[in-house]
């Protein structure tokens, strides 16, 4: 283990250039090259057939939709669409990879030379994309046996070949320079960044725990100055966005400590490990490795025209920045409200509630405090939590109407996780309405009055602010469902 | 001779027909094939697996359909064998190699499929070079196939299976395959019919892929006719293969029908200087210059024409193939399916290490020769000078053809520079044996169809030659249309096929 430079140290030394290469699993019906299933989670080697298995004499078919997904992607990022480009080979021998090769793009991909702008801290960074090609997914080996869950050391293997031949989609970006202290930040806005555009494309589920959305982290550094790009490490299993910024910063203290001791990086792929926070060595990765890329005999090239590429053009989402801007400005939020609200994922889940009708404050509320604990405290995502905006709205709109409070609503909330129906239903089901019945209010103050003399004598003699403690008795008679300015105004008539 | 077999000897067609007329029974003529292949096959070894129960299964059922007025095609219960390079549900499927020993397919071919939905029992699968590597079946990790007409000598390869399956009369037709000549080779040193046609005019699907970019599926049969019969049944755009035709094939049957009548008026010939001399036999040249002179004076004007870049299609083709070849292979890493070999004294083997014994174990040598030349040639640093400069070659040949078909309606040559050759003869000098497909090559690299038709025997040796007709890219018509009428024209000649001559059997005189 090496002792690491500090960050700051590392950056009066060096200059960091980045370098990501993101996957993005399509959401597409069916594989890229047969008509398998793509759902996640069903039994191993259920979703497979001659083709996807690379059995002798099974050939591939392109999937048009992956396709379709690719040129999209392609667009949003600003790139040009290839008019003519092949598939190739990618050799190499693993036991998850049926046919031995990877059928992928190599010096021909679908879309290239494009850009992404992402938002730090209030700040635009433009981040050139090199390419966006299409390949093939593996399929995923389990190592049973062994303390480390790893091939070495492991009892046997199982291979899973379901996820064999799903579309990814890599995109990858040209060297990123002149980061200098924000390169975690930018290389972590980046992956967020791009997994908004893709939720925003609608290509895929984006599910980065679920490895729908994988990055992999180069990093290299240069002497502070020198302009030039030093010899890089290539960070592999980087599962979540907090990841990703950690990696960076690992990998820049790690270079820098062996730089600084005269050393020299070894080009080689690394493991990044969530729990301890630091990379391993994976296997060297060096000129020598050769994938004998040659164009895929088995499929015809890709040439889309044109017109296709302007039609999907006119398919594309507004860009998830411009649509921040556009709903900050129209909401009023704040940039600490609205960073908050794109980080909790809950953007489009606030547009819908304050489509249904309830105020951008009381919805941003509602996601950020209520709907964000019960998510976490559920384990899932909060798009997944079963509570729709149109029902948040709705108990906003109960609320407003002055039938339910907040700790009252906090109950319909229960119900509806709990599947009770409607708000409306909940309601009336668990008599949660607020009472503002005069009758009902006026023998509850009374019964209050006559407990708590003392505190009415205060009130009589005009210590008005005395009333509180009177109507938190009611309330505790009324179980909370008092309208609380009701009886305030109901107490200080009847001591008057 | 007995009816049933009288019906080993006649054609596809004459079957058909004799199924239709109720004169025999799919059963009836499954059983005559089924004795002959058990009567000579243990000379021949055409056949590396015999499905008697299927095949008589399948014309049980073909018989019904034809008693109830509703046959599925014309050949419906006519009985085919199938090299072992195409899948086949339920019936082994080895390529000819170890590695695949056992391995039992759980899909169809599309050609294979294709087969079954007009109703041709199959009878079983074809010997072959292992992964259709070799020009003499003698690759073939289960024991070479011998030729009908002399069992000392080679019946091609690598489809020899299928072409010795169809010389000794075990069946009336077959499938085979063909990379550099494969087809074509086999039936011009068998004294029978090969047609290759269009690249992707057959669907690959299913088809065991030595080269992607060359292989094809095509008929093996005694008649040009059958050979076109069965073409129609296989060929035409299969989703299941990108890389297919997607048009509808042209007339083949109307075309070797046409052909029969033996006249070739309006027709170009072309003789291709390239394909000829030097390397070529001198009994091959001197029956290819008969048929020329035959065509010529059947109405056919005759031409010569230069394909200057055909010198350079071997080397093109003996690096594109191992190429492809090298990438295709390593799907046999023993994870899936077929053999798979533990090494020798290791406690407890890794994935890598398994892979590595496997394959050491289960490949032949002349493929492990190709997955290395495969290798090397696509290695970076490499690839320019080698499948890079080779594919350029490949377009230089495909303009040779364009510009050759410019001028001449069909391309014709010899088909094999020699007759069949002895039996190891020329197994340790590769580079030898590959010189059998000088002249099948440049269609291959083309994608271009031909057709390999009996042209005699050779006077000093006295085995089948053969003359190879060559038509531009989705022209298939043509070859069947100018086979057909050099076959009637040698028939003349001859008094009847080529295959009345041919030498019975050991078994046969045995038996008799």
């Amino acid at each position: 283990m090496i002792d690491l430079l500090s960050f700051e140290e590392a950056l009066e030394k060096f200059d960091p250039a980045l370098g990501l290469e993101v996957h993005v699993e399509l959401n597409t019906a069916s594989k890229m090259f047969c008509g398998c299933p793509t759902e996640f989670g069903a039994e191993p080697n259920t979703q497979v057939c001659p083709t996807c298995l690379g059995l002798p004499g099974a050939m591939p078919v392109v999937n048009r939709v992956a396709v379709e997904s690719a040129m999209r992607i392609g667009l949003a990022l600003n790139c040009e669409i290839a008019e003519w480009c092949r598939f190739a080979r990618k050799n190499y021998f693993y036991p998850d990879m049926p046919k031995n090769f990877q059928t992928s793009q190599y010096d021909e991909p679908i879309a290239f030379e494009g850009y992404l702008d992402v938002d730090v801290d209030g700040e635009s960074f433009r981040i050139e994309i090199e390419r966006a090609h299409m390949e093939e997914d593996t399929g995923k080996s389990l190592h049973v046996g062994g303390a480390t869950g790893r091939i070495h050391g492991s009892d046997y293997s199982l291979v899973d070949y379901n996820r064999a031949g799903i579309p990814l989609i890599e995109i990858v970006t040209k060297p990123i320079k002149g980061t200098r202290d924000q390169a975690p930040e930018i290389a972590k806005a980046y992956v967020a960044q791009l997994r908004e555009l893709i939720v925003a494309l609608g290509v895929s589920d984006a599910r980065m725990d679920q490895g729908s959305i994988r990055a992999d982290v180069n990093l290299s550094l240069s002497p502070a100055g020198d302009g030039a790009l030093g010899t890089r490490t290539e960070t592999k299993n980087v599962n979540s966005l907090r990841s990703v910024e950690r990696a960076v910063r690992y990998e820049m203290r790690r270079h820098a400590a062996i730089l600084d001791g005269g050393g020299s990086i070894l080009q080689e792929t690394r493991h990044w490990h969530e729990d301890t926070g630091i990379t391993t060595s994976g296997r060297e990765k060096s000129d020598a490795e050769d994938y004998r890329y040659f164009p895929e005999p088995d499929l015809v090239p890709v040439a889309p025209s044109r017109e296709w590429v302007e039609e999907l053009r006119g398919t594309l989402p507004e860009p998830p920045r411009v649509r921040r801007s556009r709903l900050q400005a129209d909401w009023g939020f704040s940039d600490l409200e609205m960073r908050d609200t794109v980080g909790a994922g809950a953007l489009g889940l606030v547009e819908e509630t304050v489509a249904s009708g309830a105020s951008p404050q009381a919805a941003r509320k509602w996601w950020l405090s209520e709907m964000a604990r019960r998510a976490n405290d559920a384990g899932v995502e909060i798009t997944d939590l079963g509570v729709t905006p149109a029902q948040v709205a709705e108990v906003q709109r109960l609320v407003d109407a002055g039938s339910l409070n907040d700790k009252l609503a906090r109950q319909v909330f229960d119900g509806l996780l709990a599947g009770e129906g409607t708000p409306g239903e909940i309601v009336a089901a668990r008599d949660l309405a607020i009472v503002s019945d005069d009758v009902a209010l006026g023998a509850a103050v009374d019964n209050a009055i006559a407990a708590n003399p003392d505190v009415a004598d205060k009130i009589r003699d005009g210590k008005v602010a005395a009333a509180g403690a009177l109507i938190g008795a009611v309330m505790k008679e009324m179980r909370g469902q008092a309208d609380a300015g009701r009886v305030r105004e109901l107490i200080l008539e009847k001591l008057s | 001779m007995t009816s049933i077999q009288d019906g080993t000897r006649r054609t596809a067609a004459e079957l058909a027909d004799a199924l239709a007329a109720g004169e025999v029974t799919s059963v009836e003529l499954t059983q005559a094939h089924l004795d002959r292949i058990g009567a000579v096959d243990g000379a021949v070894h055409a056949f590396l697996h015999v499905d008697a129960e299927g095949a008589l299964a399948q014309a049980g059922v073909a018989d019904e359909r034809r008693r109830a007025g509703k046959p599925r095609s014309m050949l419906d219960g006519v009985p085919i064998a199938v090299k072992d390079v195409l899948a086949t549900r339920g019936l082994p499927t080895t390529c000819g190699s170890k590695i695949l020993e056992g391995w039992v397919p759980p899909y169809d071919a599309t050609v294979v499929a294709r087969l079954r939905a007009a109703g041709l029992p199959i009878l079983g699968k074809t010997n072959m070079d292992e992964f259709a590597m070799g020009s003499s079946t003698e690759h073939s990790a289960y024991g070479p196939t011998r030729n009908p007409w002399d069992l000392t000598r080679i019946p091609g390869g690598s489809g020899g299976g299928s072409a010795a399956a169809v010389a000794a009369f075990e069946v009336p037709l077959a499938i085979g395959t063909d990379t550099g000549g494969s087809i074509r080779q086999p039936a011009a040193v068998t004294g029978t019919i090969g047609v290759k046609p269009t690249y992707g005019g057959v669907s690959r699907y299913g088809l065991v892929a030595l080269a992607n970019s060359l292989d094809q599926a095509g008929p093996v049969t005694r008649t040009v006719l059958d050979a076109a019969l069965l073409h129609e049944v296989i060929g035409g755009h299969d989703p299941l293969d990108s890389t297919s035709v997607d048009q509808p094939l042209p007339g083949l049957v109307e075309a070797a029908r046409l052909g029969a009548t033996g006249d070739l008026t309006g027709v170009t010939i072309g003789v291709v200087t390239e394909l000829g001399g030097e390397g070529y036999q001198s009994g091959v040249l001197a029956r290819f210059h008969e048929s020329v002179d035959l065509m010529l004076a059947a109405g056919a004007e005759v031409v010569e024409v230069s394909c200057p870049h055909f010198v350079h299609a071997l080397a093109a083709y003996y690096l594109i193939l191992p190429a492809e070849a090298s990438s295709n292979l390593a799907k046999f890493d023993a994870m899936r399916y077929g053999l798979r070999v533990l090494p020798d004294g290791v406690e407890s083997p890794s994935a890598e290490e398994v892979m590595r014994a496997t394959r050491d174990a289960g490949f032949g040598d002349e493929v492990k020769r190709r997955i290395i030349l495969g290798t090397y040639a696509l290695s970076s640093g490499y690839y320019d000078a080698y499948y890079g400069q080779a594919q350029k070659v490949r377009t230089l040949i495909t303009r040779d053809f364009e510009a050759a078909f410019a001028k001449a309606d069909v391309l014709v040559s010899p088909t094999a520079p020699t007759t069949a050759f002895k039996l190891g003869e020329k197994l340790d000098d590769p580079l030898a044996m590959y010189l059998n497909d000088l002249a099948t090559i440049p269609a291959n690299l083309a994608g271009v169809p031909g057709i390999s038709v009996p042209s005699g025997l050779a006077v000093e040796d006295g085995l089948p030659t053969g003359v190879q007709i060559l038509a531009p890219a989705l022209a298939d018509d043509r070859v069947y249309r100018v086979g057909a009428a050099l076959e009637a024209l040698l028939a003349r000649e001859w008094g009847g096929p080529l295959m009345d001559q041919a030498p019975p059997l050991v078994e046969e005189g045995e038996s008799a």
